[in-house]
């Protein structure tokens, strides 16, 4: 199971969350989203580049409500809310965004 | 990856009898655990070359511990009345899905190596062989069960179904087998803290943000503190709570409680977890290093009182066992419950009247509730009989104005599972878990069109994220299912709180249903 694009080969676990996460790159993130059926633009990158920050500092996805406060600081409240973050992300920002931002699944009871 | 699109069960009824569509389920598995889930717990990497040997040994071995499987192995008489008892049955049609037909996966090869007929007759018991086969059909069939125990309410005999489940996968992880969510989220457990993996600085930095927002809200000061020594109370709660919605806005509520009730509190970072996995894969060692983190943090916080937030199988776990795993707790205040039900401390509350609340604030919500089915039919939440039923609804009706109960016979003892439970709340078996959902969906329906229930709310962890996403399957937005302590949260005043009414403007027009 694995990504393969400019000659790159990157291995995935069955759901297609990067095993080894320092193979993340952007032109990665782009061909994760294309199997997501997600054409990336400028919103979808503000998540994902906040995703990535926040796991470099704390280890860890942000919970969703960490990540909408963020987003409501930087793109405004019309768009800071569960809904839009699902119309980004169809099958849930922290699930669908963390895998194209190439870091690991959330798990447990959510 | 988008998954053949699920059919959706339509039932007139939510009970309806299904049409039976053998092999409908046949070879659904979820993902297999990898050497690295397994090893930390205790299990083989993988499937072991020994498998038969080893997997009638420890069959054996549970027959021997464990008096009541035994029992239950030998006494069904298939009279039937679990047949139709179960959510997954009543969502896919599947045969094997009848409760005693998915025992008697295990049962029959029991029955071949540990009776006499089955012995030397095997062919006029229903006996058969262990094969490599049997090992697989028993994995993909008893991970179609979340060992909710609603068919045992029904069995004349009380078997205890779930217990033929947690036997089958304590044999299967025990030869190799394991399940990859279960068994990843333990392992976690014991190397952070929580099913999550959330790292202490993470923790903090989520309670802060809480805090942050609760001042916003009401411009009063409220606590939620994390690795606090000498604090009254340990607040054990899954890590759902510091995570996913609605789970986070119950934390608030318990919160808000807590400072209303003017005790002191804790969460610990070492026992950031009240989800104790052990259970699900049925096996008693992992259950009970889960549980001792517990305790080790309530000394080591040199609390006198334990309270669990809302976690449905987390409480089984901690009424029915945790004194077994992990006591003696003598070193608790004795004239509290140990371990205490939030529920119970915020209906004792409510009856003290220490709460100002105010049940407007939940009129936008037309509500009904799930009877989560570990509370409800392992454990009871107060001092007496059906409190596990009682507390719950008291509590509601004290701060909600607009409730009804679903159809009686599926809540209370016969509370249907939310299509999740038992380790099944993994997106690798998201068909099962939305036809699984079919009964109480309809159950819910059938109120919305008798008088308007726009809202579910449930007291477990995997209750609300199963039901954030199958409630948009059934029509209703993902947002319909509630923590009942949000529910408690939204109503609560807190003292100092400026309420809208104090600034002589009308009440907060909070949002459409």
């Amino acid at each position: 199971m694995s990504y393969q694009y400019n000659g790159h080969t990157v291995e995935h676990d069955e759901e297609g969350y990067i095993t080894n996460l320092s193979d993340w790159t952007k032109e990665l993130a782009d061909v994760i989203a294309k199997a997501e059926e997600i054409e990336m633009n400028e919103e979808h990158w503000e998540v994902v580049n906040f995703l990535r920050s926040y796991y470099e500092e704390y280890q860890i996805a942000p919970a969703v409500r960490v990540l909408i406060k963020a987003v409501k600081k930087t793109m405004g409240p019309e768009k800071g809310n569960n809904k839009y973050m699902y119309e980004l992300f169809p099958y849930g920002p922290a699930k669908q965004a963390c895998k194209i931002a190439g870091l690991p699944k959330p798990t447990g009871c959510v | 990856m988008a998954a053949p699109e699920t059919v959706i069960p339509e039932l007139e009824h939510a009970l309806d009898v299904p049409c039976l569509r053998p092999g409908a389920m046949e070879g659904l598995q979820p993902f297999v655990a990898k050497p690295e889930h397994n090893e930390p717990l205790g299990f083989p990497g993988e499937l072991v070359p020994d498998w038969k040997e080893k997997a009638l040994e420890k069959m054996a071995e549970l027959a021997d511990k464990n008096r009541g499987f035994r029992v239950y192995l030998d006494m069904c008489v298939k009279c039937g009345a679990c047949t139709d008892k179960c959510h997954y049955f009543i969502g896919t049609g599947d045969p094997k899905n009848m409760p005693v037909a998915r025992q008697d996966l295990l049962r029959s090869v029991y029955r071949r190596y540990f009776t006499f007929a089955g012995k030397y007759f095997p062919w006029l018991v229903g006996a058969r062989d262990l094969t490599e086969d049997v090992l697989y059909e028993w994995y993909s069939y008893y991970h179609q069960c979340s060992q909710c125990r609603r068919c045992s309410v029904f069995c004349p005999y009380g078997i205890d179904t779930a217990e033929i489940t947690m036997a089958a996968r304590d044999i299967l992880a025990h030869v190799g087998i394991g399940q990859k969510y279960s068994n990843e989220i333990i392992g976690k457990v014991y190397k952070i803290g929580n099913n999550l993996g959330l790292p202490e600085p993470a923790l903090a930095n989520t309670l802060e943000g809480l805090e942050e927002d609760i001042e916003e809200e009401t411009g009063v000061t409220v606590r939620l503190p994390l690795d606090e020594k000498g604090a009254d109370i340990l607040l054990v709660t899954p890590s759902a709570d510091f995570f996913a919605e609605p789970h986070v806005d119950g934390l608030m509520g318990y919160a808000k409680v807590f400072h209303e009730a003017g005790v002191s509190w804790t969460i610990s970072s070492y026992a950031s977890e009240a989800a104790n996995f052990g259970m699900f894969i049925g096996n008693y060692e992992n259950m009970r290093q889960i549980s001792l983190r517990i305790r080790k943090a309530a000394q080591d916080l040199g609390v006198k009182r334990i309270i669990f937030g809302e976690c449905g199988h987390a409480w089984r776990v901690a009424y029915s066992f945790l004194n077994t795993l992990a006591g003696p707790f003598d070193f608790l205040d004795q004239n509290y419950p140990v371990p205490q039900h939030i529920l119970d401390f915020t209906w004792g509350e409510i009856q003290k009247g220490t709460l100002k609340l105010d049940k407007s604030r939940n009129d936008h919500i037309n509500l009904t509730y799930h009877d989560s089915c570990n509370v409800a039919r392992a454990s009871r939440i107060g001092d007496y009989p059906g409190s596990q039923f009682e507390i719950p609804r008291n509590v509601i009706r004290a701060v909600c104005n607009n409730y009804h109960d679903m159809d009686r016979d599926t809540t209370h003892e016969s509370t249907l599972c939310c299509g999740g439970g038992g380790g099944l709340l993994t997106d690798d078996l998201t068909d099962l878990r939305i036809k699984g959902a079919a009964p109480r969906m309809t159950a819910m329906q059938k109120l919305t069109e008798e008088h308007g229930t726009t809202h579910l709310a449930a007291i477990c962890a995997i209750c609300k994220s199963q039901f954030t996403k199958v409630l948009p399957k059934y029509g209703y937005e993902m947002d319909a299912i509630l923590s009942v302590h949000q529910l408690v949260s939204n109503a609560v005043i807190l003292t100092g709180q400026e309420t809208q009414e104090d600034a002589g403007e009308p009440a907060e027009a909070a949002q459409a249903p």
